[in-house]
């Protein structure tokens, strides 16, 4: 089935062509059926390609399918060429899996809007540029990838464009994340000047050989690098653009601001990772961006009112986890902390979008509440996926990803306490904020009823994103707990495993009662503060330091008086671009002297004699006069 | 009899002089063509002055074209005239300026 590789990016396109040449003569039922269709095709695809790569290749060699030629221009050669190993198989996995549940979700969540069909053509786009981006075995495929998930992101936030807001937000991200997007092409241009080739494989082999630890260079192109994934993944200092980007319809949140293409960063550095184990600084910087993203994320989850909003600063913050864990070199923890994100956080979204579709657009959480007996499902489903987020110890897939991360944050050969210590935080405070979200949402008395309740198409999505937000932990458990090693086993086929400085089990118990005490007494908290509480069915009043963290630590101030404001004023005083001064001032010579000439040209034949006679007066003058 | 070519000459601009006056001074565009028939015929005199001080005949070939030419200016200036009369009751010229041609 891995000859089917190919397949499983044309499907998705092919759908979004479909979709966009004939959608509008199309009933809403065909493009649900397109949209879905294609993308539930690539997923049963993925399984079945994957199972083939997982049965028939013990040694997880990777499968390489070359289509054709690129382009072949002065030595650059790209071809398109989908490269399938552990680390992309898990990739496109979440993507079609993720992508076909909330594909089925949107269908009826969206069946009211207008634009139905354009909004499937760009989802469908978005699951084939996160296909080529994951799958690409060249960085110019990949950055191509990388470039359209960044447009179709841009499409589908500002889906909703007769609001002047959403097209705002949907310009911010797609600037924001331009500026990373740019530091990455800059890397790229690096790597072909002194590899001659973007081929992935070939620049990983080359590259120990041609650069030393720590090299200026390859410190460099590391920092660039990860300049893009920043951008792209939101962290820290690019992550202003994701609480805005949360003004597109929730299905979007799930699938692109939450499961998968905010990941992007944490693929580009997995699958990069030589280039960055050449350059510890680096690597250490990414570790120290992660931890400082998660708990400024953290900080400023736990000071929002909007569902949506506490669900996008929780996903910087997790994403922080996962960079903290390519940081200190636990790169499968990371990919794996990275799946069980998407299951949680896709239902997460899907749960919040269900709550505000029965409450006809209701964001604020402080209007909400007593939901828990009227939307028994999504309560049930949301209570699972916010247990998973909030890591609570043995019964949650969180828990087993992200105590990997915090256990490993120590452990790991550049692991520290204070990155520990960071991890140990974050972890409190996500169980905080989660549950603060959980009991204001579907606890305490009922402040604004629903009215409907989410159909079969939107709850069946849910239900296997639930299941797998709690089974799909126990595929990786730790060394005094079982020891199940089958995710890791399978991406270190791909990526080196990661060297820890050992302790032995009962340290790493120590660890582990640690971790899980910091998520429980989150949770004990949130109840102690939240749980039935009769808050007023209001925007909470702030105090400044709240205000600080509400506004995610004024970076969009400090951004707008650094950088937009000289930017604006400089513009304004070049609003009569400097350079056309000469060309303005060019055009206004013709002018003036096509004003006196016409002045002359009056009509009066004495005048016109009067000039002859002055002229030849004059003339002679100056012949016989020189 | 002889008549030095200074004075022929001279007496040639003064009439020249004198016909130039008259177009820029006269509006009436009668007045004016016969200004123009009096600066030609200044020219005329100075060829034919010009002619007798080399002992040529050039001098006196030339004025014949000169005075075909004229002959054939003032039949078109003066249809010309009756054309701009009939439109504007007026011989004034600034009074066809309308043109701006």
């Amino acid at each position: 089935m891995k000859e089917l590789l190919w397949l499983i990016v044309a499907l998705p396109f092919s759908g979004a062509l479909i979709l966009a040449l004939a959608g509008r003569k199309l009933s809403r039922l065909t493009c649900s059926i397109i949209g879905v269709g294609t993308v539930s095709l690539s997923a049963g695809l993925t399984i079945l390609a994957g199972l083939d790569f997982m049965g028939n290749n013990p040694t997880g060699k990777p499968y390489l399918q070359v289509l054709w030629r690129w382009i072949d221009v002065g030595g650059l050669s790209p071809d398109i060429a989908f490269h399938l190993d552990a680390v992309s198989l898990t990739f496109i996995f979440v993507i079609t899996f993720v992508g076909a549940l909330i594909h089925l979700y949107s269908a009826q969540f969206m069946w009211k809007e207008d634009g139905f069909s354009r909004f499937f053509t760009y989802m469908n786009l978005f699951i084939g540029f996160m296909l080529v981006l994951v799958l690409a075995d060249n960085l110019l495929l990949l950055y191509l990838g990388w470039e359209g998930v960044g447009l179709c992101s841009y499409l589908l936030i500002g889906f909703w464009y007769k609001n002047p807001d959403n097209g705002y937000a949907a310009r911010k991200a797609f600037i924001v994340t331009r500026v990373g997007d740019t530091a990455l092409a800059i890397g790229l241009f690096i790597l072909f000047m002194t590899f001659h080739s973007l081929n992935i494989r070939e620049i990983l082999n080359a590259a120990p050989g041609t650069w030393g630890i720590g090299s200026g260079i390859a410190v460099a192109v590391a920092l660039l690098l990860l300049g893009g994934a920043v951008g792209k993944s939101a962290q820290l200092p690019l992550q202003t653009w994701l609480p805005d980007a949360m003004a597109g319809p929730s299905p979007v949140s799930a699938l692109i601001h939450a499961a998968t293409m905010v990941t992007a960063g944490v693929y580009l550095i997995a699958r990069t990772h030589v280039l960055f184990e050449l350059a510890p600084i680096v690597q250490t910087t990414v570790a120290v961006i992660g931890a400082a993203t998660l708990l400024i994320a953290g900080f400023s989850a736990l000071n929002q009112h909007d569902i949506k909003r506490v669900l996008a600063y929780s996903t910087i913050s997790q994403i922080g986890y996962m960079f903290l864990a390519l940081g200190v070199g636990a790169w499968s923890a990371a990919i794996f902390h990275f799946m069980i994100h998407a299951f949680f956080k896709a239902l997460l979204f899907l749960g919040a979008g269900a709550v505000i579709w029965v409450l006809n657009d209701e964001h604020n959480m402080f209007k909400m509440g007593g939901l828990r007996k009227k939307l028994p499902v999504v309560f049930w489903t949301f209570l699972i996926a916010s247990g998973s987020l909030a890591a609570l110890p043995l019964i949650t897939a969180g828990y087993f990803s992200k105590d990997k991360i915090i256990w490993l944050a120590y452990v790991g050969d550049k692991g520290s306490v204070v990155l520990w210590l960071a991890a140990l935080i974050g972890a409190f405070i996500t169980a905080l904020y989660t549950f603060r979200m959980v009991f204001l949402t579907f606890f305490g008395t009922t402040k604004a009823e629903p009215s409907a309740r989410p159909g079969t198409g939107m709850v069946i999505p849910m239900l296997i994103l639930a299941f797998f937000s709690f089974a799909a932990g126990y595929i990786e458990l730790p060394e005094n707990m079982g020891h199940v090693v089958l995710f890791s086993g399978f991406i270190e086929k791909t990526l080196p495993a990661t060297a820890t400085i050992h302790l032995g089990n009962s340290t790493e118990l120590v660890f582990q009662l640690i971790a899980g005490l910091a998520a429980i007494s989150g949770l004990f908290v949130a109840y102690k503060y939240y749980f039935n509480k009769p808050y007023p069915a209001a925007v909470p009043e702030r105090n400044a330091l709240q205000n600080f963290f509400f506004n995610g630590w004024d970076f969009d101030f400090v951004y707008d008086k650094m950088i937009v404001t000289p930017i604006v004023f400089l513009s304004r005083i070049d609003k009569d671009d400097f350079v056309d001064l000469f060309y303005k001032g060019l055009a206004s010579l013709a002018r003036a002297l096509n004003i006196v000439l016409s002045a002359s040209q009056n009509g009066r034949v004495r005048w016109y004699a009067m000039v002859i006679a002055i002229g030849a007066i004059l003339t002679l003058t100056l012949i016989f006069y020189p | 009899m002889n008549v030095p070519m200074e004075q022929g000459i001279l007496l040639a601009a003064i009439l020249f002089c004198l016909g130039l006056t008259g177009l820029l001074v006269h509006r009436n565009i009668i007045y004016m063509l016969m200004s123009v028939e009096v600066m030609l015929n200044a020219a005329g005199l100075a060829f034919i002055v010009a002619g007798s001080a080399w002992g040529e005949a050039d001098g006196q070939v030339m004025f014949i074209f000169i005075l075909a030419m004229a002959a054939a200016e003032v039949s078109v200036g003066l249809a010309l005239i009756i054309q701009m009369f009939k439109k504007f009751r007026s011989v004034d010229i600034n009074k066809a300026s309308t043109m701006n041609g």
